[in-house]
């Protein structure tokens, strides 16, 4: 396999692929958004709980490959507890990795989708679930696309 | 000089180069078709001798160029069998040809309690511009179902359906997504009976098959030059005469009129009034020239070549773990196209990518029929003249290394 390939399937998101966590609806949900992917056809709904400014819970459900379903399954666990201000400073930090391919300073999961950056088709693969939680924690009526005038 | 199949894949230059340091092995078709030298040349030598504008040209070069172009609408009316080259109007392609009946028909005919007849297995070239008319003109549309993963149409169903309200039947002679090969001339018929107009979507059919529209019975027939081996731009319209002189204009410029008035003018008669501005010309030429390449090498031996490829392919990944194939087990057009429990299409693509095996998966333009069959996506493998019997091993036996790699098979 070739070192594009082996950086763009990390252990990390094949993993989190096979056994996606905070998956499925939450009952308990107070917010939640969907996310279309037109090229490909990719879905993703967010579903949060959030207590005052705080994401209490986080789950997602959708269908994609192996990069949306891994994205979003590390995004849940990486936004639980977060405040919105935080969110939207970590996804600054993952739409950094998935489009220059630079590893954050802070060791972080969300480095392993650092390979993302050679297969540019992909790049909206990774960021489909969190413009997702992003409209669903702004309170954005509109369905988040990977197509909308800024990325 | 007619094409011949022998050093076959010698008349296609970019063929000849790797991918990902493997040999390319090309297989994404259905999407577009490489092209010929024979073409590549036909539109070189256009532009190098005789490019200019066309009609009312007093001049030699723009005698050469209307020639050409109306050389090559002739050329067009042969190929699918048309009684008059005004018989054929220029588009940019399939989409372009199918908006053009909808606005232009569909806009004249259409009215509230009229119904549009489509089947599920529609490409969205042929659903979203009746949905558009439908809107404009009260009309509803109606769906002719699919029998499940085997993807034939419901023929038991279409009495039930085929009404008189039913003013107009669109629906594809070869599916994109499932192979189907429709009984177009059977769906042609039945609709007559009713008094409704037929349009038939041979994007995936005209270059691959012989086709005869007057044998078909077809009113409308829609096709694309880029995936019959000619170039991006260009495709044609073929509409029945006594209709589509009946029909207004849908685009209004200059080319298309007998006169002008400051409020008001008159239509010149077909193929002119659907061709409003300098048409394509250069690109016109280039699908006269892909027409004769295609009818020196056979349209039943293209037929033949593609289906026996497809077929290959189908018997050969149904041995795979925990695929589903979709489309017909019997006749089919040249292509398969399946779906892997556990692995996505897109990272089957990514990875025969990195074999040097082009492939297409998503939805290809068929959200509705996924949605029914319960996916979100397929891998499909499509095939025309130049493709070879190994190239059906090396998908598989990339097909087999994405499977081990994601699923441990």
């Amino acid at each position: 396999m070739s070192a594009d390939l082996s950086d763009l399937y990390q252990n990390v998101i094949l993993d989190h692929n096979r056994r996606p966590r905070n998956r499925g609806r939450l009952a308990t949900a107070n917010r939640s958004a969907h996310g279309d992917n037109p090229s490909c056809g990719d879905q993703c709904d967010v579903f949060l709980r959030l207590d005052g400014d705080r994401i209490a819970e986080i789950t997602f459900d959708g269908s994609g490959c192996a990069i949306s379903q891994a994205s979003a399954s590390l995004m849940t666990t990486q936004l639980k507890g977060k405040t919105s201000a935080e969110a939207e400073k970590l996804y600054g930090e993952f739409h950094e990795i998935v489009t220059t391919g630079k590893e954050p300073e802070e060791i972080s999961d969300l480095g392993a989708f650092a390979g993302v950056h050679s297969f540019p088709a992909r790049i909206k693969c990774a960021t489909l679930s969190w413009h997702a939680a992003l409209n669903a924690l702004r309170g954005d009526p509109a369905p988040a696309t990977t197509e909308s005038h800024t990325d | 000089m007619p094409s011949s199949w022998d050093r076959i894949r010698d008349e296609f230059p970019i063929l000849d180069q790797q991918v990902n340091g493997r040999p390319l092995v090309y297989l994404d078709n259905a999407a577009t078709t490489q092209k010929p030298r024979a073409v590549i040349a036909a539109l070189d030598r256009f532009y190098a001798r005789d490019n200019s504008n066309v009609h009312r040209g007093l001049h030699a070069l723009s005698m050469r160029s209307t020639d050409d172009y109306e050389d090559a609408r002739a050329r067009v009316a042969t190929f699918i069998n048309a009684a008059s080259p005004s018989e054929i109007i220029f588009t940019r392609g399939t989409t372009e040809s199918i908006n053009l009946v909808a606005s232009s028909w569909g806009g004249a005919n259409l009215r509230k309690g009229d119904v549009i007849l489509l089947t599920e297995m529609e490409h969205h070239s042929n659903l979203v511009p009746w949905q558009l008319v439908a809107r404009r003109t009260g009309a509803t549309l109606r769906y002719l179902p699919v029998t499940g993963d085997e993807g034939l149409l419901d023929l038991s169903q279409l009495d039930r359906l085929l009404t008189p309200e039913v003013k107009l039947f669109a629906f594809t002679h070869v599916s994109n997504t499932l192979g189907t090969v429709n009984p177009a001339a059977e769906l042609c018929a039945r609709a007559r009976r009713v008094g409704a107009v037929t349009v038939v979507d041979a994007a995936q059919s005209v270059g691959h098959m012989p086709l005869d529209v007057r044998a078909m019975g077809c009113d409308f027939l829609a096709f694309s030059g880029h995936k019959m081996a000619s170039v991006t731009g260009i495709g044609a319209l073929y509409g029945r005469l006594s209709l589509l002189d009946a029909m207004p204009p849908w685009q209004g410029g200059g080319g298309m009129i007998s006169n002008v008035d400051f409020f008001e003018s008159r239509w010149k008669p077909s193929p002119e009034r659907f061709e409003a501005g300098t048409p394509n010309f250069g690109d016109a030429v280039a699908l006269g020239a892909s027409c004769d390449f295609l009818d020196g090498l056979g349209r039943e031996a293209i037929q033949r070549h593609d289906g026996e490829l497809a077929r290959e392919a189908y018997r050969k990944l149904s041995e795979l773990p925990g695929i589903r194939l979709i489309g017909p087990r019997g006749e089919r057009g040249g292509l398969v196209s399946f779906a892997f429990e556990g692995v996505h299409a897109h990272d089957v693509v990514t990875f025969a990518d990195e074999d040097g095996i082009a492939l297409r998966g998503g939805h290809h333009c068929n959200q509705p029929l996924m949605r029914k069959l319960g996916l979100t996506s397929t891998v499909r493998a499509s095939f025309y003249v130049y493709n070879e019997a190994r190239e059906v091993d090396a998908l598989v036996a990339s097909m087999k290394r994405t499977l081990k790699f994601f699923a441990g098979v």
